[in-house]
């Protein structure tokens, strides 16, 4: 790794671990909600940006991640950080589970994201029905803030915990993109079989990859349910997650670093501006949503950071 | 244990609902065959449709029936228009992108209905839902068995149209050899577009058949499009009969699912066969080897 990788990223985590200095609990409780979705997204760009496996079903591990930590401790009296690392454990066995089963049936393209979003659904209906996971009225943690428990009494610690994680993930993603691992995913992302024919395991590749994002994504889930502290079927499992860490790491940015975050950042900051002018709508921020993924998909295919490199390097080489 | 009757009751009533959910894959199954994508904005595409069947009714005091034609028609530039000119370019001809652009269009419909309708529940109201027709032992409601036969016509029009015109020549050479196609003065763009549309103008028919027994509220798409996808799978995407039979199956299943294990649990049923066929048979009962 270079610094000149690095700086990017330091100068946006760093930005944003100083904004408790002097920002509202208003605008830190927005910039948790983003950030959460970015983690997400960052796992979802693993598998989708890197690995060209398109899945539409990443609530699927978001909701494993979220359930698991929130019902260890409810349940089972575990303390939060260890239930959190078991949740995000789940997660990625849940995202080998589903890449198993469905890689080795040699799912691709439309199918393979036909079959995570029914993988979600039916997670979705058994955490509706079933007791320990609350059933259909949800589930609530405790409110008890101490350090011990993963709750902050103040929005700073909850940032901070959540910027940790991304610059975790950030610099794993790096370190993944400039190895030989990243380059085994790519390959399998432009062509199976020229990959397999280099020697690349391809379903093992798949399932690093898919495992990998469960992971990330169950953190990501994990960490919403500390931060809500509340959690039923439609929010753990619902679609509303799928999509949105779908259009954030796309509208960032496929096979980017940062792109998961800026694009999350972005989106939510639309989104946030656009409640606050047209609130009388319902749903008019998902709509404009939807708009972004159209016209990220026919304008900016690279998203804004691969748009925002173009133009650096069209600068450098006059 | 459960009696005869009851089982063969919720056979029939199966089928009848199989026969709507196999008109709304029948458009699903069309644009899969020839365009080889999946049109994840199919469901949203059918609720304003319901919405449109609602409008009608009420704005301008026409029946269900008989907005069949009308709204057909309209359907049918609607998804000409939506491929031509939206989802065609703005997904360079790539296959995931055009999933994506699906998608989008699929968020945007759902929550312009959600803005525009709030999330009431409607009906068509009045009496219709509730006439029957006694069969034997068994009560058949009267709109179902319309809808029934209805699908069963337009199923079969519609392979009198793939199998006997010349647009259908078009589509189907389309399908098969893109390029080839192209070479002799096909304009494939073109037939996507009209492909798009006849798929478009199945929801709409299909619309007009559900409502008379059916609620609509801006997501009930939602409920149609998985299982729109899982008949489509089943019967092999792109096949027209695969479609009818799976919608047969996947009817009875939801209907005998419902009965023994309730109505939430019985939903589960049909992902299963889902993801079942997908794992194991991603071809379909009876498409063929890809």
């Amino acid at each position: 790794m270079k610094a000149r990788d690095i700086l990017p990223l330091a100068l946006l985590l760093g930005a944003l671990a100083l904004t408790p200095l002097f920002a509202s609990n208003l605008l830190l409780n927005f910039l948790v909600s983003a950030l959460i979705i970015a983690l997400g997204a960052q796992g979802w760009n693993l598998l989708g940006g890197y690995g060209g496996q398109l899945s539409f079903g990443h609530a699927a591990l978001f909701g494993t991640g979220a359930y698991a930590t929130a019902i260890l401790q409810t349940t089972f009296g575990v303390n939060a950080w260890v239930g959190f690392a078991c949740g995000i454990a789940l997660a990625a066995l849940t995202g080998w589970m589903i890449g198993f089963l469905s890689f080795r049936a040699r799912l691709r393209g439309s199918y393979f994201a036909l079959v995570t979003l029914a993988f979600a659904e039916v997670l979705r209906i058994l955490a509706n029905a079933a007791g320990f996971t609350g059933g259909a009225a949800g589930l609530l943690i405790k409110l008890e803030p101490s350090f011990a428990n993963f709750q902050f009494a103040s929005r700073a610690g909850m940032l901070w915990v959540v910027l940790a994680c991304i610059l975790g993930v950030s610099l794993l993603t790096l370190w993944i993109d400039r190895g030989r691992f990243g380059a085994q995913l790519v390959a399998v992302r432009e062509n199976e079989d020229a990959a397999r024919a280099l020697g690349v395991d391809v379903l093992a590749t798949k399932l690093r990859a898919i495992a990998l994002s469960g992971a990330i994504t169950g953190a990501a889930g994990g960490l919403y349910a500390q931060n809500f502290l509340y959690l039923d079927a439609n929010i753990a499992y619902g679609t509303w997650i799928s999509v949105e860490v779908l259009i954030a790491a796309i509208v960032g940015g496929l096979g980017t670093v940062l792109g998961p975050v800026v694009g999350a950042l972005a989106l939510h900051g639309v989104g946030e501006v656009t409640k606050g002018l047209l609130g009388w709508m319902t749903g008019v921020d998902l709509m404009l949503f939807g708009v972004i993924l159209i016209a990220a998909v026919a304008f900016v295919p690279a998203g804004l950071v691969g748009a925002l490199r173009r133009l650096r390097m069209r600068r450098a080489t006059p | 244990m459960y009696s005869l009757a009851i089982i063969a009751e919720a056979v029939v009533n199966g089928l009848m609902t199989g026969a709507a959910y196999a008109l709304v894959a029948l458009g699903l199954t069309l644009v899969y065959g020839v365009l080889h994508i999946v049109n994840f904005a199919h469901g949203a595409l059918l609720t304003c449709a319901m919405f449109a069947v609602l409008g009608m009714e009420q704005l301008l005091g026409i029946g269900p029936y008989a907005a069949i034609l009308p709204l057909a028609l309209l359907f049918y530039g609607l998804g000409y228009g939506l491929q031509r000119f939206v989802i065609g370019p703005s997904s360079h001809g790539e296959d995931r992108n055009t999933l994506l652009v699906t998608l989008g269009l699929s968020i945007i419909l759902e929550n312009a209905l959600l803005a525009a309708f709030r999330s009431d529940t409607r009906s068509l109201g009045g009496e219709m839902g509730f006439d029957v027709v006694e069969l034997g032992p068994m009560l058949l409601s009267r709109p179902r068995l319309v809808g029934c036969a209805v699908a069963l016509l337009v199923a079969a029009l519609l392979w009198l149209l793939l199998a006997r015109t010349d647009t259908g020549r078009a589509i189907r050479a389309v399908a098969k050899e893109r390029f080839g196609a192209q070479l002799s003065g096909i304009d494939p763009r073109h037939i996507f577009a009209v492909t798009f549309g006849i798929g478009c103008a199945c929801l709409a028919v299909a619309a007009c058949l559900l409502l008379p027994t059916f609620y609509v509220n801006p997501r009930v798409g939602n409920a149609f499009v998985l299982v729109a996808f899982t008949i489509v799978v089943l019967g092999g995407m792109g096949s027209v009969t695969g479609a009818l039979l799976g919608g047969l199956i996947v009817g009875v299943v939801e209907s005998l699912g419902g009965l023994l294990l309730g109505e939430s649990l019985g939903q589960l049923g049909i992902f299963l066969i889902f993801i079942l066929v997908l794992l194991f048979r991603p071809t379909g009962l009876f498409g063929a080897r890809a």
